[in-house]
């Protein structure tokens, strides 16, 4: 702690701000589909630069949760949320707040592999630049290679990049999903169970890119299998039935739990 | 060479077998009518009445050949290049080539202003409206279908024509008469209107065919435009559109399949009468199209004139056989893409 403080003190800018800055604060969130009330009360803060899980039975509201923080759940018709999301301390449920420059800041990978198939791979990577108006090729170029680098897949693709993006095998989708994700420079990534359909070597391979990440964005990932959680973040969030449980730095939660239900959740008793 | 001798040898110890076969086949069949079950009887009724539609269609073609032998058989090949159409006997002449345009004219206005009304109706319908208007809507549209030819026909001469002439022809035809498309006086009683009123008659299959289309689009592809911030119309363009571009595509070209074969209304409203004047040079000339002249001269055709009538209908038959064979394999792909993304 000493440590850090003095670090923090030769930075005379950083002064004022807490050791580890907050990138996404929810705040009472609650969401619904229909009559369904999936999110009760849910405040989470989670830290830039870091790793966050978000842990839980299947049904818990993980999924709604980070989809609330992109305004991806207010797609699904019928779907209704409360509480504040804040990004920088600022809310994006807020009056006059465009949810497409919220999710241009706030990227998403989803748990099935959902390339462009009809573009191509470059293209594919591309798009979102392209969204918002980049033309120019080697900038263009330079963002294709720095996105699909950080993803792990540059080495695999760079001499077939006119291929389709579905051509590519599943893992390879999902991290092309990932490059298409970084390309357009978002400041959180936000990950839906992203190896829930990949096999092992695929899931190493993008929980290796995961930690990689974390240097440059903040990455909450939302996973159905703890040892991934375990391995991949530096804080966790144990959800049941929509209820935020417990929250904590990955290594105390699991090992540590405060809470009853958490540890019968950890220790397999249910879920 | 020995085969002629075992042949010999082949057809007494082979005959005999056959024979014994002959009989089993007999045997069966005799055996299979006593245990007919309803079952059978059903399947025997389905399969044929489902070759049927090869038949017809074999039919069809015989049919529209052997009537066409004698105007092929006298003008060849000059039959689809000319362009005169002399009935008088004696000096009787006749070239398909106006109705042939005239036909490709009316289908392309009709393509191109149609796909436009039905892609927005199509992107309304599966993208846009709220679920308790999507399906009411989807049912009204297509209703267009079930207006009979005839009707819009008379829409189209008795009111629809007169919209035409004034709104859109007038000023076309003052302002933009230089351009040899627009040349010609007003009347409202040509292709451009002909072209117009088909147009609408197509909605109801292209619209309800893309948005089938649109709405195949896996939802997973929306989200995905989404989620690297697109817009709304971003969506429907990166996300939708652009996967289901072959099935859109197809149902423009089941479109103008349509549009090709449409007589009643056409005839009633495109005013021309054949000759070599009819050649579409103008949009804003009276037009013959392919099905209008069958319609209009079929019933007191007699001998090469009713050849030359059989040798259009061949023609239509034709044409809107491959663009239904097209239109069918493109909107399929779509559907065929849809499960394989992942694997």
């Amino acid at each position: 702690m000493d440590k850090e403080l003095k670090a923090e003190n030769t930075k005379p800018i950083l002064i004022s701000r807490p050791v580890e800055p907050l990138k996404i604060q929810t705040d009472k969130l609650n969401a619904w589909f229909g009559n369904n009330h999936v999110l009760k009360d849910v405040s989470l803060r989670i830290k830039e630069n870091h790793v966050t899980a978000i842990i839980g039975p299947s049904g818990c509201g993980k999924s709604t949760l980070i989809r609330c923080m992109n305004r991806m759940h207010e797609l699904v018709p019928q779907a209704k949320v409360s509480g504040a999301v804040l990004l920088d301390d600022a809310n994006v449920y807020a009056k006059g707040v465009d949810p497409v420059s919220v999710r241009r800041k706030i990227g998403m990978v989803f748990q099935k592999p959902n390339p462009f198939p009809t573009m191509s791979v470059y293209d594919n990577v591309a798009a979102g630049l392209k969204l918002n108006g980049e033309r120019d090729h080697a900038r263009l170029d330079r963002a294709v290679k720095r996105s699909l680098d950080l993803a792990f897949l540059w080495e695999e693709v760079k001499h077939e990049l006119d291929k389709s993006g579905s051509s590519l095998s599943g893992g390879q989708q999902q991290r092309l999903c990932i490059a298409r994700a970084l390309a357009v420079e978002p400041e959180v990534l936000l990950m839906d169970e992203p190896c829930s359909a990949l096999d092992p070597i695929a899931t190493a391979k993008i929980e290796e890119l995961i930690t990689n990440l974390k240097d440059q964005y903040t990455v909450v990932i939302v996973t159905h299998n703890m040892q991934q959680a375990a391995r991949v973040s530096d804080y966790t969030a144990f959800l049941y039935l929509g209820q935020l449980i417990e929250y904590g730095e990955t290594t105390n939660l699991f090992e540590n739990p405060t809470e009853e239900l958490t540890e019968r959740y950890l220790t397999g008793k249910f879920g | 060479m020995g085969i002629p001798r075992f042949s010999i040898l082949a057809t007494t110890e082979e005959a005999a077998p056959a024979k014994r076969a002959e009989d089993k086949v007999s045997d069966t069949f005799f055996q299979k009518l006593k245990g007919f079950s309803s079952d059978d009887l059903f399947e025997f009724l389905a399969t044929s009445i489902g070759s049927l539609v090869l038949v017809i269609l074999i039919v069809t073609s015989v049919v529209l050949t052997r009537g066409s032998l004698a105007v092929f058989g006298k003008f060849g090949f000059g039959f689809l290049t000319g362009t005169d159409w002399n009935t008088s006997l004696g000096s009787e002449s006749y070239g398909a080539l106006p109705y042939i345009l005239g036909t490709l004219v009316t289908a392309g206005i009709a393509i191109s202003v149609g796909i436009l009304i039905s892609l927005g109706i199509a992107i309304f319908l599966s993208e846009m409206a709220p679920s308790f208007l999507r399906s009411p809507l989807s049912q009204v549209i297509e209703l267009l279908a079930a207006v009979p030819s005839v009707i819009y026909g008379f829409w189209g001469l008795f009111v629809f024509r007169f919209w035409v002439r004034d709104y859109l022809e007038t000023p076309l035809s003052t302002y933009l008469g230089w351009i040899p498309a627009f040349h010609g006086t007003a009347t409202g009683y040509d292709i451009l209107t002909a072209g117009l009123v088909l147009s609408i008659m197509i909605i109801p299959t292209v619209s309800s065919v893309s948005k089938e289309t649109m709405m195949a689009v896996p939802s997973s592809q929306r989200e995905a435009a989404y989620s690297i911030g697109a817009t709304r119309w971003e969506v429907v363009k990166l996300g939708v559109l652009r996967y289901g571009r072959s099935g859109i595509f197809g149902a423009a070209i089941l479109g103008l399949g349509r549009a090709v074969g449409e007589t009643m209304a056409v005839t009633m409203v495109i005013g021309g009468t054949p000759g070599p004047y009819v050649l579409p040079t103008s949009l804003l000339k009276g037009g013959v199209t392919l099905s209008s002249l069958i319609a209009t001269e079929f019933g007191d055709a007699t001998g090469l004139h009713l050849s030359a009538l059989f040798g259009l209908g061949i023609v239509l038959f034709l044409f809107a056989l491959v663009i239904n064979i097209f239109a069918r394999l493109m909107v399929w792909r779509v559907f065929k893409v849809t499960g394989g993304i992942v694997e």
